[in-house]
């Protein structure tokens, strides 16, 4: 971002009179501004994509009037919420309750600055840029804690305490794949992670040997239960709580929690992109880390972006739900002791590679280096 | 120590020096942790209690330690109504006791008015009540197996059923003129005979039903997210399910084979060849649990389709209406007449009076006696798992409250 505004500013002459500081203010202001709007409106695309995909597994068709095929359908739903009552239960801790929604919003949000969408395509190119986005995403916790607790409902208070359970829990194999990976990397910033798996498709970190290749799945299921999504969708499990944390929520504010979510679930699958599938690299020695290249990289990123996804959607819409004991069960007794086994796994490939077969290309490729 | 703990009283029977400790324990545990049981109201409106059932649950947290169900939110007096019309005119109101087997409610209705009155029913009229009603019982068990899925948080089943479901209503429409309720059995016949068309039609749906029972296994029965959540879940025994009078799939879940159409045959349903599937252990999961109600549900629409086939194969000319005399006034007489309904055993009893209406009407609805099982059974579940046990149970509010 700050290369980005210093060849900005270096080729417009009127710029370079203000101070500099400034001029990195508005810049990043101006970067979470387009962050924030297309991640909205892509949130709500996702859901016009969840409905088709859902329509066409259900033997039904979906939205598909407003627009064409129905992509704008969610303006209509949006201002379908917007005008709705905004009703606050009489017994609801207010403040808490207004508050919610926006921190879960916030948390969703947050991350996205360090995510790079193509080489340079990122707000915020952190060195401790996966750090940042696991601690971040776990904000959302809080929120809806929160939420489930100011409603001052049963089933809200029920949900939210399955949904604090659950995605705490789930933070341990999630941090843990992504560790193993980070092993891999020797970095935690996310351009330099992608970076590395740039060339040939077995040089992404999901093919760098069997460690790696199960941790993908561990992150994977691990990001589907902390993002709540079937078939760890008891948090808000409509035919056991009603609609969990969230039942006493209308109108907007109900609109901020669920467009939170389906922005979690961008952020989720970006990031498995990025540590797994190598983010904008096509599979094949090309160069995208130029001015211009640098947007077919976001074609790419988008591509897979768009896969992940269809993969959540297509989960959600195949499977029952799990049983809160059996959700902890496979936590903590899988994913977990499998997610150590990666990260010990991974260590071992590295310390082995660097001992034995430094400097040659295998020996590279296994310690998860650029080849 | 002043208040409380019998284990320290004096003159209480002296115990074990372990026991002591523990009690000491959990007394501190609970004067420093205060913890309470929490009372919730499941339903009247709750996306999984299949209607206004109304379970008041005492859970601590995600267990359930007592229950009880409610019901009576839609009680429509359907018993005092039909002894307020004359009989013909009660038959609309026993399609709307079970919404989802209305065809079978009429038929058990119509055959406890003709035991009452001495009537025939001609051959046609006999072999089309048996078809239609199989045709209702593969309908209503589609619909609890795509429900069951809803319930476990499978959406895609429930849409699934419907593709077969709405082909199987529009059957009923073209003869009757009704999707849901249908008054198409009368006393003493049926409304309408069954054209050649209509059975081609029928032929072809059924064998579709057929084709598409694998892919709901393949979602269901076979998943194994499913089973977990199933097998060994609300087990029925046979003690327990014979002692609060469950009937239908879950009493043949328990393991008692017994089925009204085989064991007390009524109508024709002795002329034909089909089994009764029943639970066991073979299937997987235990003898009693939401699992095996569920397979037996499905086992029962293969059997139903095998019943069309037979009762298409040995289907007879002649009228679908016989003689009932005008101004029908059944002499003095009781009669007690049951049935198997998808959900186990419909009974009528009726007393007539000489007159156009009955003297009195009492039904046994199989939902009443199905759900109040639970209190029993769900004690210690988990929430998950009360959803679990009352999808599978497929009660239906309308006739629990009738």
């Amino acid at each position: 971002m700050q290369i980005w505004i210093d060849s900005i500013v270096a080729r417009t002459e009127w710029l370079q009179g203000l101070p500099i500081g400034f001029l990195y203010t508005i810049g990043i202001l101006v970067a979470c501004g387009l962050i924030l709007i297309f991640a909205s409106l892509f949130a709500g695309e996702v859901v016009w994509m969840e409905r088709r995909i859902s329509g066409r597994m259900q033997a039904r068709i979906g939205p598909n009037r407003v627009g064409p095929q129905g992509l704008i359908q969610f303006l209509a739903d949006g201002i379908k919420l917007l005008s709705k009552e905004d009703i606050i239960p009489k017994s609801a801790d207010k403040p808490i309750f207004l508050l919610a929604p926006v921190v879960v919003f916030m948390g969703a949000f947050t991350a996205f600055c360090v995510v790079p969408w193509g080489y340079g395509l990122v707000p915020a190119d952190m060195n401790v840029g996966l750090f940042l986005v696991l601690s971040i995403t776990s904000i959302e916790v809080v929120g809806l804690i929160m939420a489930g607790w100011a409603s001052n409902s049963k089933w809200a208070i029920l949900g939210a305490m399955r949904e604090v359970a659950q995605v705490i829990s789930y933070e341990l194999p999630l941090g843990v794949a992504a560790l193993a990976i980070v092993l891999l990397a020797g970095t935690m910033n996310m351009t330099d992670i992608v970076v590395q798996q740039e060339g040939w498709i077995w040089n992404w970190y999901i093919f760098r040997g069997p460690f790696a290749f199960a941790a993908f799945f561990i992150f994977f299921t691990a990001a589907l239960a902390d993002l709540k999504r079937a078939p760890f969708d008891l948090p808000e499990a409509e035919s056991e709580l009603v609609a969990g944390f969230h039942t006493e929520y209308t109108g907007f504010r109900f609109a901020l929690f669920f467009v939170a979510e389906y922005c979690a679930m961008i952020l989720f699958s970006l990031v498995t992109a990025v540590l797994f599938l190598g983010g904008w690299s096509p599979g094949f020695p090309v160069d995208l880390n130029g001015p211009w290249g640098r947007w077919i990289g976001f074609g790419v990123m988008f591509a897979k972006l768009t896969f992940l996804l269809f993969v959540m959607i297509w989960i959600r819409w195949s499977l029952p739900r799990f049983r809160v004991d059996k959700v902890m069960y496979l936590c903590y007794k899988v994913l977990l002791p499998l997610s150590i086994v990666c990260v010990i796994g991974i260590a071992l490939q590295v310390l082995f590679a660097n001992a034995f077969l430094g400097g040659s290309a295998f020996g590279d490729w296994l310690m998860g280096r650029a080849p | 120590m002043s208040d409380g703990n019998p284990s320290l009283r004096s003159g209480g029977e002296p115990r074990h020096a372990g026991t002591v400790e523990i009690h000491e324990r959990q007394e501190m545990v609970s004067r420093d942790l205060r913890t309470e049981e929490m009372v919730f109201n499941m339903g009247p409106q709750h996306p999984a209690t299949h209607g206004v059932l109304r379970v008041v649950c005492k859970s601590d947290g995600e267990t359930v330690r007592a229950l009880q169900p409610h019901v009576g939110n839609i009680h429509r007096c359907v018993e005092k109504i039909g002894e307020n019309l004359p009989y013909y005119q009660w038959l609309p109101y026993v399609d709307r006791m079970d919404y989802l087997a209305a065809i079978c409610n009429e038929h058990v209705a119509c055959m406890a008015i003709e035991k009452l009155g001495e009537l025939e029913v001609p051959e046609r009229a006999e072999y089309g009540r048996v078809i239609v009603a199989e045709v209702q019982r593969i309908l209503s068990h589609l619909m609890a197996i795509g429900v069951y899925g809803l319930d476990l948080g499978a959406f895609t089943p429930f849409l699934h059923q419907f593709r077969e479901r709405e082909r199987g209503m529009d059957l009923l429409d073209h003869i009757s003129g009704g999707r849901l309720l249908y008054h198409f059995v009368r006393i003493g016949g049926l409304k309408r005979d069954l054209s050649q068309d209509w059975l081609d039609e029928l032929d072809a749906w059924i064998d579709t039903v057929e084709q598409r029972l694998p892919e709901y296994n393949t979602l269901l029965l076979n998943n194994r997210i499913f089973q977990e959540r199933t097998m060994g879940i609300g087990v029925i025994d046979r003690d327990t399910a014979v002692r609060w009078g469950v009937t239908g799939p879950g009493l043949r879940a328990a393991g008692v084979n017994w089925d009204c159409r085989r064991d007390v045959p009524y109508s024709i349903y002795d002329r034909f060849d089909f089994e009764i599937p029943h639970g066991h252990s073979g299937i997987g999961g235990e003898l009693g649990d939401c699992f095996q109600r569920h397979w037996i549900r499905v086992r029962e629409v293969e059997e139903s389709v095998k019943i069309i086939r037979q009762a298409r194969a040995q289907l007879p000319e002649g009228p679908v209406m016989g003689r009932v005399p005008k101004g029908f006034r059944p002499k003095d007489a009781e009669v007690y007449f049951r049935a198997e309904n998808p959900r186990g055993e419909l009974a009528v009893y009726m007393i007539g009076a000489g007159k156009p209406e009955a003297y009195r009407i009492r039904c046994r609805g199989p939902s009443f006696s199905n759900i109040a099982c639970i209190t029993e059974v769900a004690e210690g579940m988990l929430i998950a798992d009360l959803v679990a046990l009352i999808g599978s149970l497929d009660i239906v509010l309308g006739e629990v409250d009738r």
